[in-house]
């Protein structure tokens, strides 16, 4: 039996995992997302009307809510992606902030004073989401359309002279890492059991993008990785009291300079497949 | 004529192209007939890698149609023009930088299965796929540096990939700008040989070189281009000895 601390951090750590899965996804394909935590305040909101108000399972309402995001990642995908880089970054900035902005004002669901009345979710269910949406997009990552990604990563007109076509391939990833942010939103909303709209700015989109860059940006497992360092690491640091997070950027800046990549990636598999292979 | 024309494979025809004020090209006609390896040549500048850019549907022709069998692909987005049947090369090699050569020839295939397929991975989904991966693979010798990073071989395997990477999508046309470039003779004498058995496959080539005796002892026929206009054409051995061509390009780089 573990403690209600180390259960309270592993549902952390599990939400954590699929908001940093939603923009290792985006990132994928080259693009930059920082307004993830929208998607996770839709997915939230929309899970939580729909298990408390509508009464649906919250099975259904996860993937229903999922299905929104990622249509509402369409929509905004089409002109956002038009944006390349630090451009693309601003903009979807500013998605976050209209979210997070509209659940304020948005009255039918509590606005400022924030919603509750969600059946608490266990740990066990959380993670059961968390390793599921993991092990697809480590299955996905051995698929023709991840390389594809990975062609419009590295080389944008490259990949459309060998016939991708660039477009599709970055909105159907922005929109498929907006579904997966709705479904760490709606676990959220579940595990806290309340939700207000400042659970779900910019300081959110930050969390998932560091969980990602920390634990490596090239291989899915990256994104399991940072997300426990993330989550663990400040608690471990607890002895240093007030400068805990001091100490926290201290050892984010060491990690960039010795291992630029995150602590996961491509080569360093490979070299673990080799030494089983011989 | 007419005939002939139906029959070519791409036909490029009074092509023009302007950036602001600046003439690059302008009607510029180029025929290429099914299994020829036709070149275009001509001095630096003369609007070569436009044209090609042209052709691919990375600028925009501000003047004139480009058919690909019969069919105009001018205003077309390259992802289409590509799976229409025209592969290229650059002359600034472009290859994947995060890519293995065998990730390249695999990522540039035309997606003919279904949607739920590309989805899978590609070990399980795709036998073909893979199968004309090692094809293409055997085909440029490149088994030795199959699972290396391609960015990391040297310059003459670099082309190669490029070119198997184009190959592996199975087109009608190839275009290569400057296949040779910076290459010694032994290379170009094998890339010589990969192209003449390419086009013996039944594929048709349209390149542009600078180094003459490649391009006179590879192509059926010659296009020659100076500032943006076509000034002769014929066959290789035509175009040698073609005044205006002597003048124009020869004379002031030999």
């Amino acid at each position: 039996m573990i403690s209600v601390y180390y259960a309270g951090l592993l549902a952390d750590v599990g939400i954590l995992l699929l908001g940093a899965l939603s923009v290792y996804i985006i990132l994928a394909t080259g693009q930059l997302s920082l307004g993830n935590a929208g998607f996770m305040g839709i997915g939230a909101y929309l899970t939580s009307y729909l298990t408390v108000v509508v009464g649906v399972p919250i099975t259904l309402a996860l993937i229903l809510a999922a299905a929104a995001s990622g249509i509402v990642g369409t929509v905004v995908g089409f002109p956002a992606l038009r944006l390349k880089g630090i451009y693309l970054a601003i903009a979807t900035l500013g998605f976050g902030e209209m979210v997070r902005s509209f659940f304020l004002n948005f009255d039918t669901m509590g606005g400022s004073g924030g919603f509750h009345g969600m059946k608490h979710i266990s740990v066990g269910y959380i993670w059961a989401w968390a390793a599921g949406i993991l092990i697809l997009v480590v299955l996905l990552e051995r698929s023709r359309v991840w390389l594809e990604m990975r062609a419009v990563h590295d080389d944008e007109t490259a990949a459309g002279l060998v016939g991708l076509n660039p477009t599709t391939i970055k909105v159907g990833a922005f929109s498929f890492g907006a579904a997966v942010a709705a479904i760490s939103g709606g676990l959220f909303a579940h595990h806290h059991v309340y939700i207000e709209p400042g659970n779900f700015g910019f300081e959110r989109s930050i969390d998932f993008v560091l969980a990602v860059i920390l634990g490596g940006s090239t291989v899915g497992p990256g994104a399991l990785v940072g997300s426990f360092l993330l989550v663990l690491l400040p608690e471990y640091l607890r002895f240093l009291a007030d400068w805990r997070l001091a100490a926290f950027g201290v050892l984010l800046i060491g990690m960039l300079l010795v291992r630029r990549q995150g602590i996961l990636d491509r080569s360093l598999f490979n070299a673990l497949a080799f030494r089983r292979a011989s | 004529m007419n005939a002939a024309q139906s029959e070519a494979l791409l036909s490029l025809r009074g092509i023009g192209k302007t950036f602001g004020g600046v003439r690059a090209l302008s009607d510029v006609s180029i025929d290429v007939f099914p299994r020829q390896i036709v070149g275009v040549i001509g001095p630096n500048g003369a609007g070569k890698t436009s044209l090609f850019n042209v052709i691919t549907g990375a600028y925009r022709a501000s003047a004139g149609e480009v058919v690909l069998d019969g069919r105009a692909v001018t205003q077309e987005p390259s992802h289409r023009i590509a799976r229409a049947g025209i592969s290229r090369t650059f002359q600034n090699i472009r290859l994947f930088a995060g890519m293995t050569v065998w990730e390249h020839l695999i990522v540039a295939q035309p997606h003919r299965e279904s949607q739920l397929r590309r989805l899978l991975p590609i070990r399980w989904a795709d036998p073909q796929t893979l199968r004309r991966a090692q094809e293409v693979l055997e085909f440029f010798e490149l088994e030795d540096v199959k699972n290396r990073l391609a960015r990391s071989l040297p310059y003459g395997i670099q082309r190669k990939v490029e070119m198997a990477r184009a190959v592996t999508a199975r087109p009608k046309l190839l275009l290569l700008d400057e296949p040779v470039a910076g290459m010694n003779h032994e290379e170009a004498d094998a890339i010589r040989r990969l192209l003449f058995r390419l086009r013996d496959s039944g594929l048709s080539i349209l390149l542009i070189e600078h180094d003459m005796s490649f391009v006179m002892t590879l192509c059926d026929y010659l296009y020659v281009l100076d500032f943006g206009i076509m000034i002769a054409k014929g066959r290789s051995e035509e175009v040698r000895t073609n005044p205006v061509v002597l003048d124009a390009y020869l004379g002031r780089s030999a």
